[in-house]
């Protein structure tokens, strides 16, 4: 049986407990061990792009304390809920930790999301959820461009029986970016109705996709707004629980 | 929808060094007429960007041949004035925008010139070369056409390629007209014809040809111009005088290297498989020819860009100056070229703009990105976009100036708090009593409901199921 060591990420354990709490489940569902590390924090991401790299180099080192304790062999892998986290120790890590290059690499090598550790890894688009509904998906821009993940989330949604339309444009910015989302309010709230209204021209039930802070970003957006016509936002690993039988 | 936000000044405590590029942005989103202009952009550039995405393989080979240049710029930069020199052509090097005026104002003096024809260039435009020349007492026109229509409205160009495509069709009737002193039709054609006969005029009256240089080899000394009206031709051919404006990154080893790296130009601007002039000059007029300039003089422009060599940014000097990542970056797809309120716009200007300015000018456009690395993508030259506008944050704003020391304290301090697991149950904690009313969220919160902290974290419910 595979053991995965839970990269929760912060907004998950804080704002979104549930889909840390379904992420173990898919993964549970899917015949994986989950531990989960106590120390962990935050990866760093925000003060990166806030243009302060020496703080985020201060919780990368901490985040590579915690998860590269593991003997060799102890662990499988370390999988987020988040293709964003995830870039930032797989695509930032290695340049920001000069001095621990080879650690941050070896980090970086078996970090995933959570369905690029689901579908490329495991080999896995059937969990053993079913779902009777309608899905479009939104791809959050760094899974897919630092991990070149897209088909993945696809290919889960449909394993698990539900009906998939594209919408127009699903590799387009959602508008959220961190820092952006505060300092460019009006440009940041735009895309983000450009992002709802082609998933709302799909009539799919959810708009599925797998990093909360865009779809944080997206169901603010959608609640400021209302009446909620447009497909309701939601995290792959949600999704994906929701079809899940009962537990026993 | 109207949604108004509060404005702030003097930037974002934690985010941002400055407002000027967001209140730009925000004027450019509320801007209707400028809105229905950008959605006629948005479907042309997505053409554009469908056509490009056709030739993954050409990416590697034009990437491998615009960094094998910048490994010896200087001596490609060597080899190419020896090539040149030895075809009659006057060579002059500018280290500094007023360099590169001064010598094309005295040259221009030197010979009595009193009308020069542009073709588009955004070396040009860097150097600011029209209004030196009208300050010198010379008339300068620009004869692309969408430059043109700028030039008369008083603006600057708003996109590399297609540079007034910020306006709609009437607006563009009433520029025109204003010139022309008469009524003019909304009509493509006829405003083209009318724009065609006039610059016809311009054409055999000026003395001299000004152009930028889209690509110069190396071993053949030659320069090669893509344009799509003409009348790039018309000023390298008609004048007594031709000067081409060439940015020292224009160089390229071989002049077999324009196989790939014109296409890759051409399909990334405009979807087209080639544009439909494509000028190779060789020199100037040689005896017995019956085209060309008397002479022909070639600017080589530095302006701080081999200063970039051996830094984290050498590799921005391989942009070849397509305009992809304008094309598929959701900010400038908003809010257009004039937001950006310098010569280059979209991610490349983002970045270019603080290096050649040494961070005087555009120091707060990094900001106002999402990161979202569709920039990157796009490149034709594989120039990681993203990830330089992420770095240029930290690397730009002046390590002394106040709000840069402000925000260095707040992220130190949050750093230190949340790099201990004790630090960070005890903010969140805090943040959770507060039920997430933190200062400083009005940005987000006055057009986005903001989700409260969970009242237990993930982390307490684990440790309650896993005792």
């Amino acid at each position: 049986m595979p053991k995965v060591a839970l990269f929760v990420t912060c907004v998950a354990d804080q704002v979104f407990p549930d889909t840390a709490a379904a992420t173990v489940r898919v993964l549970e569902a899917a015949g994986v061990e989950v531990v989960f590390l106590t120390a962990q924090t935050c990866c760093g991401q925000p003060a990166l792009t806030a243009g302060e790299p020496a703080a985020a180099i201060r919780l990368a080192n901490h985040h590579l304390d915690v998860f590269g304790a593991f003997e060799a062999g102890a662990i499988d892998a370390i999988v987020a809920p988040s293709g964003s986290c995830t870039a930032m120790v797989c695509h930032h890590y290695p340049a920001l930790l000069t001095e621990r290059r080879p650690e941050a690499e070896a980090l970086a090598a078996r970090t995933f999301e959570l369905t690029q550790y689901l579908v490329d890894v495991l080999g896995i688009v059937d969990i053993g959820a079913r779902l009777d509904t309608t899905v479009t998906v939104h791809d959050a821009c760094h899974g897919l461009r630092n991990l070149g993940l897209g088909k993945e989330t696809r290919r889960l949604v449909e394993g698990a029986g539900a009906t998939l339309v594209e919408m127009t444009e699903p590799d387009t910015c959602c508008g959220f970016g961190g820092v952006f989302s505060f300092g460019f309010p009006e440009v940041s709230t735009r895309l983000a109705d450009s992002k709802l209204g082609h998933a709302a021209g799909t009539s799919a039930r959810y708009l599925v996709s797998g990093d909360l802070a865009c779809l944080m970003h997206l169901d603010g957006r959608r609640r400021k707004v209302g009446p909620q016509t447009v497909p309701q936002p939601i995290h792959i690993a949600d999704l994906l629980a929701s079809g899940l039988p009962a537990r026993r | 929808m109207s949604d108004t936000v509060p404005r702030h000044t003097g930037g974002h405590a934690i985010t941002t060094p400055g407002d000027d590029f967001h209140e730009r942005t925000a004027s450019a989103v509320a801007d209707p007429i400028l809105q229905r202009a950008l959605h006629n952009l948005d479907r042309r550039l997505r053409t554009a960007n469908e056509s490009a995405a056709a030739h993954p393989e050409w990416k590697d080979r034009a990437a491998a041949i615009r960094r094998e240049t910048l490994l010896d710029l200087d001596g490609w930069l060597d080899r190419l004035e020896h090539s040149l020199v030895a075809r009659g052509v006057h060579v002059h090097r500018a280290s500094t925008p007023a360099d590169a005026r001064r010598t094309i104002v005295e040259l221009a003096q030197a010979r009595g010139a009193r009308t020069v024809v542009k073709s588009k260039s955004m070396a040009t435009e860097e150097i600011d070369l029209g209004n030196a020349l009208e300050d010198a007492g010379l008339t300068s026109v620009e004869t692309d056409l969408g430059e043109y229509i700028v030039q008369l409205a008083g603006e600057r160009p708003s996109h590399m390629i297609t540079p007034a495509i910020h306006k709609t069709l009437p607006q563009i009737r009433d520029v025109l007209a204003r010139e022309a002193g008469t009524d003019l039709a909304v009509d493509r054609e006829a405003l083209t014809a009318w724009a065609r006969d006039r610059l016809r005029g311009e054409f055999l009256r000026a003395d001299i040809g000004i152009t930028g240089v889209n690509f110069a080899a190396a071993d053949t000394g030659t320069l090669v111009l893509v344009t799509n009206e003409g009348n790039g031709r018309f000023c390298t051919t008609l004048p007594r005088v031709h000067v081409a404006v060439m940015p020292v990154e224009k160089v390229i080893p071989r002049l077999a290297d324009v196989g790939i790296l014109l296409p890759l130009l051409t399909t990334h601007a405009t979807g087209q498989a080639l544009s439909n002039y494509v000028t190779m000059i060789s020199g100037p007029r040689r005896a017995g020819e019956t085209d060309g300039p008397d002479e022909l003089h070639v600017v080589f422009l530095d302006n701080r860009r081999r200063t970039l060599l051996g830094t984290r940014y050498e590799e921005m000097l391989a942009c070849i100056r397509c305009g992809a990542c304008l094309n598929v970056c959701p900010v400038y797809r908003n809010v257009s070229g004039h937001a950006y309120d310098s010569v280059y716009s979209g991610p490349m200007g983002k970045v270019l703009t603080p290096l050649l300015s040494g961070g005087t000018e555009g120091a707060d456009l990094p900001y106002g990105s999402t990161l979202c690395h569709a920039c990157s993508d796009a490149c034709p030259v594989k120039i990681p976009l993203g990830d330089m506008i992420l770095a240029l944050r930290a690397d730009v704003p002046d390590p002394q100036s106040g709000a840069r020391r402000r925000r260095r304290i707040f992220w130190a301090v949050w750093a230190r708090a949340w790099s201990t697991p004790r630090g960070y149950k005890l903010t969140t904690a805090l943040a959770r009593m507060s039920h997430g009313r933190v200062p400083g969220l009005r940005a987000w919160t006055s057009t986005r409901e903001l989700p409260r902290p969970a009242r237990e974290s993930f982390r307490d419910r684990w440790a309650k199921e896993h005792v």
